[in-house]
């Protein structure tokens, strides 16, 4: 790695600000791919770090229930992945924070991993998150994104043991996804208090930073983490506040200004106190 | 990956250390279960090495599940196809009424081993949920069936069955509402819960060890079969037939066969209504290789690699994936794979019940009905031997129904 990548130079500046990242998780084409754009757009406007874009796909094992229904209502009104490369290709993905592809392994395979990663990083991806890729499986697929100057996130769970996380932290770039529970995606009330222990003890193997996700519901468990992680996702939150796109009776302008004030309490709350 | 694999010859000794069956296999899952895969890996080789395990293991099929069960002479079924001479391997007679609690009495004892408490486990036709319920109250385990809301609606007597046996049966209604879903299901239970918890897949599907391991305990089978063939007929048959859904019975069955290079092997998938997207369940057939439920193999998918939602008469074949060494199996081309209409499944069904007074389930009518065509085509000097995977009173009510009668 001679060039940072666009991960690398993001969490870099953050942390010589003393901010933590703020990465909102949503899935692409619910109701359609042009809402998703919107809200991409919106939260490109409230100043998050980065955007974690969900590839639906029809059997998300890791994803729960609200995850889950967003998918399956994107797919049943007939969503494809070109459908999401194109629409983020109209974007200026330039002027916009990273843009982070969530995808199954089953998608990457189908299409070839190699014309996969090309395509979304030529469209505008950053990075790639592949939840049912463990590090054993992931060296071919790591050399692949790499060469197109973009990162695979990997992933430690509260189930994984220290000597599979040294393993898993040597192929760490971009940022390491610490799932904060073992269980799904979904907005729980508490943290468990391993996590922090955990993330110290990640802090003292890694110079790659520490983002934590699953569970996070807002800006009152920001301040548990400021300490230990360098930054906070939130999915299934925000995933329901899109619900209403299209579907609100007080129109979509409304549910967009209900993100951004969501974006800008969560913006506010990771940046230096 | 690779997918160009090196042409192969088929071996009895896969998976690896990574659970490779050639190409297929493997483990694609979340990070969240991998260690607990791992450690399972590790108890199931200890398992399989500790003479005390192995014992009970035969003691519970003996005196508990009721095996040996015969390799019965069909003589007139034999006689009305006018060929080879048709053996029934009847895993119908086992305790529950099919081959599930060959695998449920394996993984039970297991979990006791492991110290867990709690067992979770998926359904279709509710078969291998009823072979987990009995198997959890013969070792007084919390049980909790993953069942799709669809096939809870078509196996009623299985549902209340469970429940019997003090199962807790917990109906799935996202995406299809079928056997595909539950698997979902029980794997995000497992997910929040895999440090007391064991999963009892029923299939030879899912993740490394899975495969192995369910094809291992089913593999009594197949054994037995070859023993009792050698036993009463002195050889080997000329052909073995078993049919397919996510391919346990079959992987049973074929396994001790598969260094025999004198017996052809035939597996026999749910044709449906035709061979339309949508309208069958022959994922070797008309599938591509794909990743689903944590493994990789031959899967029913679209363009993008979205599983397709498939279509059977039988609840326990309605799968779109299938047991990656089913996939190594077609692809080394030691298992010759091919399909079966619902219509010709029906009509095997009732063949079967006529000539020879047993009802077999209608899962297992898709490899009598292949064995009707296959025993014409043979002389009656060789032998066909079909794995008679379940009893059909659990489909009688859905059967009377396609027939147009009303049991009410």
């Amino acid at each position: 790695m001679t060039e940072q990548t666009r991960i690398a130079s993001t969490f870099g500046a953050l942390k010589e600000a003393g901010h933590l990242a703020f990465m909102p998780f949503i899935t692409a084409g619910d109701p359609d791919i042009d809402a998703t754009l919107s809200v991409i757009r919106e939260l490109g406007t409230h100043g998050v770090d980065l955007i974690e874009v969900g590839f639906p796909y029809s059997d998300p094992i890791a994803d729960g229930p609200v995850i889950q229904a967003s998918y399956t209502r994107a797919l049943d009104k007939g969503l494809y992945v070109d459908n999401i490369f194109d629409g983020v290709a109209s974007l200026s993905a330039d002027e916009l924070p990273p843009l982070v592809a969530m995808a199954s392994y089953a998608l990457l395979f189908r299409r070839g991993v190699e014309k996969f990663v090309k395509q979304a990083v030529e469209s505008g991806f950053a990075g790639f998150i592949i939840p049912d890729l463990p590090v054993d499986e992931a060296e071919d697929a790591g050399k692949i994104v790499r060469a197109n100057g973009a990162d695979l996130i990997q992933l430690v769970s509260p189930m994984t043991p220290k000597e599979r996380a040294v393993e898993t932290l040597k192929a760490a770039s971009g940022f390491v996804y610490c799932i904060s529970v073992a269980g799904t995606t979904g907005v729980r009330d508490d943290l468990p208090p391993e996590l922090t222990d955990q993330l110290n003890w990640l802090r003292t193997q890694t110079d790659v930073p520490l983002a934590v996700g699953f569970g996070i519901k807002g800006p009152e468990q920001v301040d548990i983490l400021r300490d230990a992680a360098d930054g906070v996702i939130v999915g299934s939150a925000i995933v329901r506040m899109m619900e209403g796109l299209g579907r609100s009776p007080e129109g979509d302008a409304a549910v967009l200004a209900k993100i951004g004030t969501f974006a800008d309490s969560m913006v506010q709350a990771t940046r230096k106190k | 990956m690779s997918t160009e694999a090196a042409p192969q010859k088929a071996t009895s000794k896969v998976p690896d250390a990574s659970g490779r069956f050639g190409e297929f296999g493997r483990r694609f899952v979340p990070e969240t279960l991998m260690h607990a895969l791992e450690e399972l890996t590790r108890e199931y080789e200890r398992a399989q090495q500790d003479p005390e395990f192995l014992a009970r293991l035969d003691k519970l099929l003996s005196t508990f599940v009721g095996r040996p069960n015969p390799l019965y002479f069909a003589e007139r079924l034999t006689e009305h196809c006018g060929g080879a001479r048709i053996f029934l391997k009847r895993e119908d007679l086992n305790h529950t009424g099919a081959h599930k609690i060959n695998n449920t009495m394996g993984q039970v004892l297991l979990t006791q081993r492991m110290g867990k408490k709690r067992v979770i486990a998926e359904t279709g036709a509710g078969q291998h949920g009823v072979a987990t319920a009995v198997a959890c109250a013969r070792f007084g385990l919390e049980c909790v069936v993953y069942m799709g809301e669809e096939d809870i609606r078509r196996q009623k007597l299985n549902v209340f069955n469970m429940k019997m046996m003090g199962a807790e049966v917990r109906g799935v209604s996202s995406g299809s509402r079928t056997l595909r879903d539950a698997i979902n299901e029980a794997m995000r239970d497992w997910m929040s819960t895999v440090e007391h918890t064991h999963y009892i897949i029923g299939s030879v599907v899912g993740p490394h060890p899975f495969p192995m391991m369910v094809r291992d305990f089913q593999a009594i089978i197949g054994r037995e079969t070859r023993k009792q063939c050698l036993e009463t007929e002195t050889r080997l048959p000329d052909e073995v037939i078993a049919c397919v859904g996510g391919g346990s019975n079959s992987a049973g069955m074929f396994y001790p066969f598969i260094d025999d290079e004198t017996v052809a092997l035939t597996g026999v998938e749910a044709g449906g209504r035709g061979p339309e997207p949508g309208d069958h369940a022959s994922t070797l057939t008309y599938g591509n290789k794909g990743v689903l439920h944590g493994s990789y193999s031959y899967v029913l998918q679209d363009e993008d690699g979205q599983t397709q939602d498939v279509h059977s008469i039988s609840a326990g074949l309605d799968y779109p994936g299938v047991g990656p060494e089913h996939s190594f199996w077609k692809d080394t081309g030691r298992v010759n794979y091919v399909s079966v209409t619902d219509d010709e499944a029906l009509v095997a069904l009732q063949t079967m019940a006529k000539l020879e007074g047993i009802l077999p389930a209608i899962e297992s009518s898709h490899a009598i009905a292949h064995t009707l065509k296959a025993a014409k085509q043979r002389s009656n000097d060789e032998i066909i031997v079909v794995c008679l995977s379940g009893r059909g009173d659990k489909d009688v009510y859905e059967v009377a129904r396609l027939l147009g009668q009303d049991l009410d």
